[in-house]
């Protein structure tokens, strides 16, 4: 059987890995981005000079070729769902990195020179997992040269161009005039945060244009998201709450940003926009076919689309019948891998003994698996805060629901524990500057174990490194003056204990 | 240095500010005063010379350190790395390769007159510690000892949200002071043989040869506890010490070595190659240097106990070879003036025979690993890059799989780099026996997984 997988992210690599892991069928992973998979989380690293883009990449070169994994560097411009068929665009206009002088990506440029067509291709099966790409609201100025999201390799790219040109001074086209050195970033959410880092590393000054009262207090409880706004501050990120971006002005040449006009009349001059209001699927080249979309790619739970042998997974994906509490599309790296394996099953799941597993005829897959991504997580890094969260941790605590917050004096850590009222059951954890383990937390949300059991043995829960402090002790005491009880913690940090736990 | 980043940018322009600029001129002047005074053969006036060259350098060092890190707030700092020549083996850093490679050709190949200058300008500093004038051997362990100290307290100023970092650092810095330098240099104040109580066989080869276990035996009235001790050391201590802690409890802890190259090695942890082939090489080097020393000390004591029979001359050119292409060539030369090329740890990595013995132990018998958070890599490849070893850990990261690997020197760093908060090292005894094989992120049904 011939497998077409179309998008080299974590959601297409790891189904063509896990169908590859179960059987023998020809697998072609298809990307107009990049020769190989590279980890989008770690593009700021490779700004910042962490690390070099190669090691980016979770597997060395050789891996495809090693488990038969064919690699297909093109854009699908179409697709026939009726022959079974991908239409390809000609090679020559994949976007920016790998052609200008700049982009030196070595071994990334290889079928980049190969000039034509590419044949189309046919398929048995077929998984979507083209991913996202950033909002653009309509802002005047949005398609200037300098004003770009972040979300692509050619993203990185045209912020390392305008990076030469804000910090050197050398403009890019002529009649240009010399960009001034700061960047303006709109929209306050993950890579919005990753961005005012990225430049900040390079001494390029940032305001952030950010239109709620604290940084993203829609996803964070209040105190969490002032804590996040003074950090940024802290870092000199020129932090503008409730500010929202109203046009974006050229410059003489009439092609590249020079300033930006925000709802407050304000006029802030810049040599870069970064727009990084949310991200949305990137399916555009889809529509007006078959195929059933909305925001994303409409899947079911086997994450099969409205048309046979096709399924969708990742970031492109929308589930018709989210799960309790979840989103129908949830854009991150964590459920984009949940669903390459789920899609993988499912791709090989019907063909029934002997064929799904070429070399295992005992094996047990049947029947086609539904996306069951488990309790809620997610992790993220504000400058030097780590953030992890666990279960159901909303901006305004639900009806019935009750809080215990600690913060630590110095303001950069925080323990925050959701339970409800009645009953006392553990609903969510949030944590800032502190490390907890999964698996313990979710086990604890998923058998909805009471809140006090919870903190007598909440040591169990810390991942932080050896010899650093432990707050649990703080977080019960703030639980026993809330509460007028006298818990007292029970478990210390420790593996032993948490493997028990976890048998 | 194409290879280095996607950047067009000129980075590096905006990375080293003026400040740090003067700091490492200073260090640098410091530097290069030693080398004058090596060049010249002629320290002048030592006490002054010395104060100056190791003051110039301790002042650089701490302007550079407080303009790199007290001026921001804690957290991880590698902004540039891939940026900078001299971490990003651009010319500075081949510049230092050359340079540190030839200072250690010259001190093991070329003979003591080589460095009238040196001991001269040590002299003074030797005499007030063990009465006696320096040797060339006396001016390299005060400039090893030095190095780790100053680097330290940078280090430790780097990572001092992290008090894993700190505390290991104070480890290897007291361990190097007070057991390679002080310790040893007291006790030949005190009339006894030189001895380093933090080095064992068979990383010191020859505390395990007849030669030494004789003359400690009788050198002097307390000088066979010295060699008692190596021996429960490397027969008793380490593998208990090994199963409760792992590796690191040596090798990022007390060794000498492990404690240079976490110190001043620590700007080029990220250079080591993280290649499966560079795997594969470095487990038939460092093995092959483990059965060259075995077979050493066999053929050393063979020949001591038939008297020098038949294997006599063999066994003499066989240790000779040995002690020049391991001792010398590989674990100084390559070992420390290879840094800034293949990063900070080629000779534990490739060649350290305790390394590799303190590996066996560490995978077939130890609680340690490195735990992995259930779920939450995000395959971003800090970990990997970060390593000294050399060990991909984002591919057992990602895979939700915990790190077990020989070669791990548990020095943290993948830990604390990781910005997701993915990966912990520490130890229990249930699973000691089947650490590697959990997987944590499978989210179809186990059974149904293969590892690819
Ligand atoms: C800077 C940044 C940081 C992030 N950090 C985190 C984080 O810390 N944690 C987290 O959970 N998530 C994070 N995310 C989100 C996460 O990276 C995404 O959810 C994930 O990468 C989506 O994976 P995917 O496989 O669905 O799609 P993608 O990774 O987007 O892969 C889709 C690929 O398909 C290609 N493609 C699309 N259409 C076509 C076509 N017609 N022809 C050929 N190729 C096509 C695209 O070019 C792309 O290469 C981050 C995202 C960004 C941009
Ligand atoms: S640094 Fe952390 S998130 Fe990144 S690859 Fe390693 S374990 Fe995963």
């Amino acid at each position: 059987m011939k497998i077409v997988i179309l998008g080299n992210g974590i959601a297409g690599i790891t189904a063509a890995r896990h169908v590859r892991k179960r059987s023998d069928h020809d697998i072609t992973v298809i990307s107009d981005e990049s020769d190989h998979f590279f980890s989008r989380t770690a593009l700021m690293y490779v700004y910042m000079g962490h690390m070099r883009f190669k090691d980016t990449k979770p597997f060395e070169d050789w891996f495809w070729e090693k488990n038969r994994i064919n690699l297909l560097h093109a854009r699908v411009e179409r697709i026939d769902f009726q022959e079974k068929i991908l239409y390809f665009a000609p090679r020559g206009n994949l976007p920016g990195v790998f052609t200008g002088q700049g982009g030196n990506v070595p071994g990334e440029n290889t079928e980049r020179g190969a000039a034509g067509v590419p044949e189309p291709l046919s398929y048995d099966k077929l998984l979507l997992a083209t991913g996202s790409k950033p909002n653009k609201f309509g802002w005047p100025g949005q398609d200037l040269d300098g004003v770009h999201g972040l979300y692509h390799l050619q993203d990185l790219e045209a912020m390392e161009r305008h990076s030469a040109f804000m910090l050197n001074g050398q403009p890019i086209t002529n009649n240009q005039q010399p960009a001034t050195k700061r960047a303006v970033i709109v929209g306050g959410g993950l890579i919005g945060v990753e961005m005012a880092e990225m430049f900040h590393s390079r001494n390029i000054p940032v305001t952030f244009l950010v239109r709620e009262s604290d940084f993203w207090n829609v996803v964070l409880p209040p105190e969490e998201a002032r804590m996040v706004s003074r950090h940024l501050r802290e870092h000199h990120i020129d932090l503008r709450l409730e500010t929202e971006l109203k046009e974006i002005l050229p410059d003489d040449s009439g092609k590249k940003c020079t300033a930006v006009v925000t709802n407050k009349g304000e006029k802030i001059d810049c040599g870069f926009v970064g727009l990084t209001a949310g991200v949305s699927p990137n399916v555009d080249f889809l529509r007006n076919t078959e195929l059933e979309i909305s925001r994303g790619i409409l899947v079911n739970e086997f994450l099969e689309t409205n048309i046979p042998n096709v399924y969708a997974a990742g970031d492109c994906a929308e589930l018709r019948q989210p799960l309790p509490g979840r989103k129908p599309i949830e854009a991150v790296w964590y459920t984009g891998r949940m669903m390459g394996e789920t899609a993988a099953h499912n791709l090989i799941s019907d063909f029934g003994l002997g064929i799904a597993d070429w070399h295992n005829p005992q094996s047990p897959i049947r029947n086609p698996q539904s996306y069951t991504p488990g309790i809620w997580f997610n992790s993220a890094k504000f400058f030097d805060i780590e953030y992890q969260v666990y279960g159901d941790i909303r901006p305004h605590l639900p009806e019935g629901h009750a809080t215990l917050y600690w913060e630590h004096p110095d303001g950069k850590k925080s323990i925050r524990l959701n339970y409800e009222k009645s009953g006392g059951r553990i609903t969510g954890f949030n944590l800032m500057g502190v490390r907890y383990r999964q698996e313990v937390c979710d086990k604890w949300i998923r058998t909805g174990t009471h809140v006090e059991e919870v903190l007598h043995r909440l040591g169990m829960a810390n991942f932080d490194p050896e010899f650093c402090p432990q707050h649990e002790k703080e977080l019960i005491r703030v639980y026993n003056r809330q509460t007028g009880r006298h818990l007292k913690l029970r478990q210390k940090r420790g593996l032993d204990a948490v493997l028990d736990f976890l048998r | 240095m194409n290879d280095a980043s996607l950047s067009i940018a000129t980075p590096k322009r905006a990375q080293t500010s003026g400040r740090q600029k003067f700091a490492l001129a200073m260090a640098g002047l410091g530097a290069v005063l030693l080398l004058l005074v090596w060049a010249a053969q002629n320290a002048f006036a030592p006490v002054p010379v010395l104060l100056v060259a190791l003051g110039l350098m301790i002042a650089g060092a701490l302007l550079f350190v407080r303009e790199e890190y007290l001026t921001r707030p804690e957290g991880i700092r590698n902004n540039g790395v891939w940026f900078r020549s001299l971490s990003a083996r651009g010319v500075w850093g081949w510049l230092i390769a050359v340079v540190l490679t030839g200072f250690y050709t010259v001190l093991y190949f070329f003979p003591e007159s080589w460095f009238t200058g040196l001991t001269a300008l040590f002299s003074p500093f030797s005499h007030l510690l063990r009465r006696m004038p320096a040797d060339k051997w006396f001016v390299y362990g005060a400039l090893y000892t030095f190095s780790i100290l100053v680097m330290g307290v940078k280090f430790m100023f780097k990572y001092r949200h992290n008090r894993y970092q700190v505390l290991r650092t104070v480890s290897v810095m007291f361990f190097q002071l007070g057991f390679a330098f002080l310790i040893p240099a007291f006790l030949q104040m005190m009339q006894q043989p030189e001895y380093y109580f933090t080095y064992f066989w068979p990383l010191k080869d020859y505390y395990g040869s007849p030669g030494a276990v004789q003359y400690y035996s009788s050198a002097t009235d307390i000088s066979v506890y010295f060699i008692l001790f190596s021996t429960f050391m490397i027969v008793v201590a380490t593998p208990v010490l090994t199963y409760f802690f792992g590796k690191r409890w040596y090798c990022s802890w007390v060794c000498g070595c492990g404690g240079l190259a976490e110190t001043a090695g620590d700007p080029f942890r990220h250079l080591s190659d993280k290649s499966l082939k560079a795997w594969r090489i470095e487990r038939w080097i460092i093995h092959s240097v483990l059965v060259a020393v075995a077979v050493l000390t066999g053929l050393l004591w063979l020949n001591s106990w038939q008297q020098g029979g038949v294997l006599g001359r063999f066994s003499h050119v066989y240790s000779t070879a040995y002690g020049y292409i391991i001792g010398m060539a590989f674990s100084g030369v390559v070992g420390v003036g290879f840094y800034p090329l293949l990063g900070s740890r080629v000779w534990c990595r490739f060649g350290c025979p305790m390394a590799a013995i303190l590996g066996i132990l560490q995978k077939k018998k130890s609680k340690f690993r490195i735990t992995v958070n259930g779920g939450q890599c995000i395959s971003c490849g800090n970990c990997s890059a970060y390593c000294e070893m050399g060990i991909d850990v984002r591919h057992y990261a990602q895979r939700g799989q915990d790190v077990v690997r020989a070669s791990c020197v548990g020095c943290g760093i993948c830990a604390a780099v990781c910005p997701r908060g993915v990966l912990r090292l520490e130890g229990a005894a249930s699973d000691a026996g089947e650490r590697a094989r959990q997987l944590r992120t499978v989210h179809v049904r186990l059974e149904d997984v293969k590892i690819l």
